[in-house]
């Protein structure tokens, strides 16, 4: 297995286990824990592809994830905003309890 | 693959699926500090030591502290005493390993991948500043709007937006006053606003 494999299965893995938190807990904030997870797997993926590539002076996979760090920043800002919302509204964060879309 | 990146390999895979599985939440976020600090050994491993210390500054610095953050201002830092998983959690367990089977066959099977690393480009903040602002500028413009805006529309969603109550003499006074002298709408729109905050 060469060292870009290694760096692949680590990311695979990562993604893997965020989908599963993302998908199976309840708790809405372990959702968004689980989607900030696959995103860091996919950057890991892009400074791999960057570093084993044949053209790494171009710094292209690095600009994508400086760019894809931000993004995530704004992301979890709004969907924290959204938990805390639905939470006043609910009394409650687990994401089975809220069913309806009108309030 | 050298024994430095394998043991930060698994110290990071073990936090995340730590984060994944506990039961307390305070617990989680923590495990998953743990998590993207390895994240951020990994970019080092691979010489990429801006994007090591972004993730540092912003994961742990900042998204860690807006997760615990919301887990505190959502009251759910007690461990639950109810199951954590949702009802159907062995479709998506299921589901989860598929895809890491796919993506693990692909990264083993792949032709063509680069069998050893080339040399060490030369990944200065000087370069990354250089290209930020030459060729990557009109990203990086549309990232500073689009980071205003979810920021903005972060504090707006979260922001207490019930009117004051009917007995709050503030609410009553401007109210009065509207009446009286219409030319005191403006001031009354912003009193509403400013004692919903």
């Amino acid at each position: 297995m060469t060292p870009l494999q290694g760096c692949l299965l680590v990311s695979a893995l990562l993604f893997a286990i965020g989908l599963a938190g993302a998908v199976t807990r309840r708790n809405a904030i372990l959702a968004l824990v689980g989607i900030e997870l696959m995103l860091n797997a996919a950057n890991l993926n892009f400074i791999a592809f960057w570093r084993y590539g044949p053209h790494p002076e171009a710094l292209t996979g690095m600009m994508v994830v400086i760019f894809s760090i931000a993004i995530a920043a704004a992301e979890a800002a709004v969907g924290l905003a959204l938990i805390i919302a639905i939470y006043r509204h609910y009394k409650t964060a687990n994401l089975d309890e809220m069913k309806n879309l009108k309030g | 693959m050298s024994l430095p990146f394998i043991i930060i390999a698994f110290v990071t895979l073990f936090a995340a699926a730590a984060a994944m599985s506990l039961r307390n939440l305070v617990h989680c976020a923590l495990s998953l500090v743990v998590a993207l600090a390895g994240l951020a050994a990994l970019y080092l491993q691979l010489d990429a030591q801006f994007v090591g210390f972004a993730q540092i500054l912003v994961y742990v610095g900042a998204v860690a502290i807006l997760i615990v953050f919301a887990v505190l201002l959502t009251r759910s830092d007690a461990t639950p005493n109810q199951a954590i998983l949702a009802p159907g959690w062995i479709v998506g367990i299921a589901v989860s390993a598929v895809v890491f089977a796919t993506l693990g066959w692909a990264a083993l099977n792949s032709p063509g991948l680069p069998k050893q690393m080339p040399p060490a480009p030369e990944a200065t903040v000087k370069n990354i500043g250089d290209l930020l602002m030459t060729r990557y500028v009109l990203p990086l413009e549309v990232i500073g709007l689009l980071l205003t805006a979810a920021l903005i529309g972060a504090v707006i969603i979260a922001m207490r937006d019930d009117a004051p109550k009917p007995g709050s003499s503030r609410g009553n006074e401007a109210h009065s006053s509207m009446k009286l002298e219409p030319p005191h709408v403006g001031c009354y729109g912003s009193g509403k606003n400013g004692g919903g905050i």
